[in-house]
């Protein structure tokens, strides 16, 4: 089965479409105009450069240039898991509890998936190494952002009750334990919605990609939920990471609530 | 059972904390040490300091049960701040007890129904929250008390009546016990001292 390729102007045609969205939306005063416009470029001109490092590194298909591509692909998400929490640790903290924990549950994931279940030759292929990585990363990125915003959230806004707590003589994890679950537990849900609605609500962007491609259906369809397993344990050991270092750090070696480690993002 | 015995004198040796500086005193076990200075002078931070809640200089010593060498949740358990306001996470008041319930004579003594341990958290006034909170506290038998405020919500018969507990407990059980208030009159009750705080100074009064 031979694949379609899409000229520039066929893309333009598309862009007319998000052009007459962002008109409607300036004549209803909704506001998004900008943004629209501005999210739509970003995409044209993201895509296209990361289509001509693709191009290069399937190319060369050395695991160097991949490494050194994952490794990018990591601290971009490893900033924006930081820029999307409302409160963050203080002094690199948010940044590297999120990357790290990322590093961990993304790459070993990945790396597990690569040698013992699709078993590509080379094992680190890029064909199959670097889609793998972007949505494991993608996703863990969403689940550790959730959970470890909704941790700094909930610790700042229930101060008193955690401190009352440990007041009883509560160990520092049991006075922050629900905290702690509910917020492994906001990371978790969008995966498990997913998983749970796969198919039925929506075509996975994955599998209707692959069937676009001219794959058939049966392969897309196993590959599909190869992927939904392998996101769900990254995400879910990446945010049960995250959160439980997060929650460490906000108490010191005296079981103190440290509020003052925290500080109010800029965005 | 040991925990309840009395493990003597709570001593602050040197402690600083905001505009406090190297605050030292002795309080003797049964003692009851009022506390009190303009909003902001630092009243709560001390006792907070004294429960190991924010970092402070110098230590604390109950008996011979040395703060800083006491694992934290253990020496808060002994010895126990209890807040102006009170925070509880469960749904009904009795969870909040380890065994379940609280005790009977507690209740009866502070005016509130036996049934009250079945009653929902949304249900309670401010005046309920702060009897049942000096109720939870002391169920854990507690060695050394730290109060802030703890008849700031009530009418004036539950303060005598809550005054007349705490004392009773408080000598019964030979609790060291540093007391904020605000009321000259209630300190004059129940302090066998006064501290006040001025310009970031104790001073007896």
């Amino acid at each position: 089965m031979s694949i379609i390729d899409l000229s520039w102007w066929e893309l333009a045609l598309a862009s007319l479409l998000v052009l007459a969205l962002a008109a409607t939306s300036y004549l209803a005063r909704l506001g998004m105009a900008r943004s629209l416009l501005v999210a739509a470029t970003r995409t044209v001109i993201q895509l296209a450069l990361v289509g001509l490092v693709l191009e290069v590194v399937f190319e060369l298909g050395r695991l160097r240039w991949i490494a050194l591509m994952s490794v990018v692909m990591l601290l971009v998400a490893g900033h924006e898991v930081m820029s999307r929490q409302k409160y963050r640790l203080s002094g690199g903290w948010a940044f590297g509890i999120g990357t790290l924990s990322m590093f961990i549950s993304a790459f070993s994931v990945t790396i597990l998936t690569l040698i013992v279940i699709i078993g590509p030759d080379p094992w680190y292929m890029p064909q199959y190494s670097i889609p793998i990585l972007g949505m494991l990363l993608g996703n863990t990125m969403t689940g550790v952002a959730l959970g470890l915003d909704r941790l700094t959230e909930g610790v700042r806004r229930q101060r008193a009750l955690i401190e009352n707590r440990l007041m009883l003589g509560q160990p520092w994890d049991m006075a922050v334990g629900e905290i702690r679950r509910d917020a492994v537990r906001s990371g978790l849900i969008p995966v498990i919605n997913a998983m749970a609605a796969a198919g039925i609500v929506s075509l996975p962007g994955m599998m209707t990609g692959q069937i676009l491609a001219g794959t058939p259906p049966a392969i897309a369809v196993k590959y599909q939920i190869l992927i939904m397993f392998v996101i769900a344990v990254g995400t879910g050991f990446g945010t049960l990471a995250a959160v439980s270092a997060g929650a460490r750090r906000l108490f010191d070696a005296r079981e103190r609530l440290r509020i003052d480690r925290l500080t109010v993002g800029s965005e | 059972m040991s925990e309840s015995k009395p493990v003597g004198d709570l001593e602050l040796e040197n402690v600083s904390v905001g505009e406090l500086d190297s605050v030292s005193q002795s309080i003797a076990a049964g003692e009851i040490v009022c506390l009190s200075g303009a909003s902001g002078s630092g009243k709560t931070r001390l006792l907070r300091a004294v429960a190991d809640l924010e970092p402070h200089g110098g230590d604390c010593l109950l008996g011979d049960i040395r703060q800083s060498e006491t694992p934290a949740h253990r020496w808060r358990a002994l010895v126990m701040m209890i807040p102006a306001e009170s925070q509880w996470w469960h749904e009904t008041v009795g969870e909040h007890f380890d065994a379940g319930d609280a005790p009977g004579e507690a209740l009866e003594a502070l005016d509130l129904p036996g049934e009250a341990t079945s009653w929902s958290i949304d249900r309670l006034s401010s005046g309920e929250k702060q009897r049942l909170a000096l109720i939870r506290a002391l169920a854990r038998e507690p060695r050394a008390l730290l109060l802030d405020e703890p008849t700031a919500n009530l009418d004036a018969e539950s303060i005598q009546r809550v005054e007349r507990w705490l004392l009773e407990i408080i000598e019964r059980r030979e609790l060291p016990t540093l007391w904020v208030a605000h009321d000259a009159e209630q300190i004059k009750r129940v302090s066998n001292r006064h501290l006040l705080i001025r310009d970031g100074r104790l001073q007896e009064s």
